[in-house]
Order: C-alpha cells, then sequence, then structure tokens
C-alpha cells in the first residue's frame, strides 16, 4: 500500500536536503529514507570548526543535521500514513538536543531519524548524530515539528 | 573579555563566519548579528531561513555572551540545550541576545533570544547547558 508512495519518497528525498541553500552549503548528502524514518551524512568540513584548539566541527552543523534529517522523518511518516506524496508540510516548532562528545575531527557525522508518533497537528521525533558507532553518539535529539495538511480533496468546495 | 578579543576569537571559529555572525557591542552590551546570506535559506520557496541555522546562530550567541561575560580562554562547551521555534526567518539579518542566567562553577546556564524586525517578537529561543570548568583561566 505503501510502496508506490515510498517510491516517490526516495525519489524526492535528496532534493529535501540536497536541494536547499544550506544544504548544499554543508555538504549534507541524502543517505536513505523509509516510513517515518530517514538518515543523511554531514561530511567533515575546515569551514565548520566550531573550536579552534581541537578543530571539532560546531554544535551548529549538527543542529542543522538533526533538525533537517528529522523534518525528513516527520513528512516520510506522515506520506506514508495518508499514502499520499503531497499530504503535508512540516515545521519545526522545537529541538532538544543532548551533545554527548564532540564529532571526531575528520569524521563525516551520520544523522538518522525516527518518527514514533502523529498527531493531526505535530509529529514527533528521535535523532542521533554518530560518526560510525550508533552506541556511541554525538549527540541526541527530540524534535516536534508542526503539521501543515494539505485540504483534503472531498472538503474543496468549488 | 573586550570586544576585541571576542572578534579576534570569533574570527578563529570557521562556522560563525560560515554562517555570516558578527558582534555588535554598544553600551557594554553585547548584540549578535548574522547577516543575511543566501546559502543560509532552508526553504527556498516561502522563502525562510534554515532553522537549524537559526539554532546555530543561537548557539554561537551563548557562547560569544559568555566568553564576553567572563575571562575565557577557550570555547565552552555545549550539554544540552533546547530550541524553540516562534516564527519563520524571514531573509533578511537577525540578532540575538545572550542573558547568563546562572554561572555555576563548572556548568552556565544560558537563554539566548533571537530576532529581527522587532525584538519584542522573537522569531526563535534558546535555553543551553554550557560545560565552563575547562574553558576559563590561563
Amino acid at each position: 500500500m505503501t510502496g508506490d508512495v515510498m517510491e516517490k519518497m526516495w525519489a524526492l528525498a535528496p532534493a529535501f536536503v540536497e536541494g536547499i541553500p544550506q544544504g548544499r552549503a554543508l555538504g549534507i548528502k541524502f543517505v536513505s529514507v523509509d516510513v517515518g524514518k530517514a538518515t543523511f551524512a554531514l561530511p567533515y568540513s575546515t569551514k565548520i570548526i566550531g573550536d579552534p584548539d581541537s578543530r571539532v566541527i560546531h554544535g551548529g552543523a549538527i543542529t542543522t543535521l538533526l533538525d533537517q534529517v528529522s523534518g525528513l522523518a516527520a513528512t516520510a511518516a506522515i506520506v506514508s500514513e495518508a499514502n499520499d506524496i503531497n499530504i503535508a508540510n512540516v515545521a519545526t516548532l522545537d529541538l532538544s538536543i543532548d551533545y554527548m562528545r564532540p564529532a571526531t575531527p575528520g569524521e563525516t557525522v551520520i544523522g538518522t531519524a525516527t518518527c514514533y508518533k502523529t498527531t493531526h497537528h505535530i509529529a514527533f521525533v528521535r535523532a542521533i548524530a554518530h560518526d560510525g558507532d550508533l552506541n556511541d553518539p554525538v549527540a541526541m535529539c527530540q524534535a516536534t515539528f508542526m503539521i501543515t495538511r494539505a485540504r483534503p480533496a472531498k472538503e474543496v468546495k468549488t | 573579555m573586550t570586544k576585541a578579543e571576542l572578534e579576534r576569537i570569533l574570527t578563529k571559529i570557521p562556522y560563525a563566519g560560515f554562517i555570516g555572525v558578527e558582534p555588535i557591542v554598544m553600551d557594554n552590551e553585547l548584540t549578535m548579528v548574522m547577516r543575511y546570506k543566501e546559502t543560509n535559506i532552508g526553504n527556498p520557496f516561502l522563502p525562510a531561513l534554515h532553522g537549524g541555522v537559526i539554532g546555530g546562530f543561537m548557539e554561537v550567541s551563548a557562547i560569544a555572551g559568555l566568553m564576553f561575560s567572563g575571562d575565557y580562554t577557550k570555547v565552552p562547551k555545549p550539554i544540552g540545550l533546547n530550541v524553540g521555534y516562534l516564527r519563520s526567518g524571514k531573509p533578511q539579518d537577525t540578532f540575538a541576545r545572550a542573558s547568563i542566567v546562572r554561572q555555576g562553577s563548572r556548568v552556565a546556564n544560558v537563554r539566548v533570544e533571537a530576532w529581527q524586525d522587532d525584538m519584542d517578537k522573537p522569531i526563535a529561543t534558546l535555553m543551553g547547558n554550557y560545560l565552563t570548568a575547562d574553558s576559563k583561566g590561563k
């Protein structure tokens, strides 16, 4: 049932990050999308260093990675529930991020998100940033998104 | 830390330049500005600034606010933070001001508000805890 819509989602998802100016500026790459799940990769760059002593990247770049991948996971949950690729847009309402350890300089940071609950108005997402080992995370994130749903066809008045 | 010292540290933080952040000091009060850059856009259709960039700007502002307030020699590290999004960020300059809610011996709690046209209509807020134990003194 959701196969077709997830195929469309897979085709659309790279543009979700690689097609926007900040995604391109950071060089974030699309990795995968599934029902309520998404993964992106943020390559290391000296442009986004936050601590000149350690050459560790700034938390802000990880915030952007987690925001973006969480938004895609929320979208992937909503479109698969509705079986409609154009059902809704999401906007970040709240991000809570814990930084467990500095990202290793030189390593790509992987951001992977799961949308575990949606209501009519809100999507709830958890995400992890790591640099190779999911059990040794760089940061963990809990986010909520406002959902703006397209008006269902039957309600459209002509 | 003086404005000149803060400016020197910010030039050594590439991420601050990447998103276009500069400090403004008036009457010894620090306001941070993020100049509009096309690369900071997250939604080209509205258009709107990327929420992550607004969060990153407030993270830079929290760190700058801490360093401006005391004898920091290293960049404080974030422990945990919460960002609330109140309005979409228009494609124009954005401002932020940090207030230090509590500076403890090891951890500082910082609140940041970001706004565009009207300081009384913030576009986002940040509450964060920063590890400062290893960042002070010589």
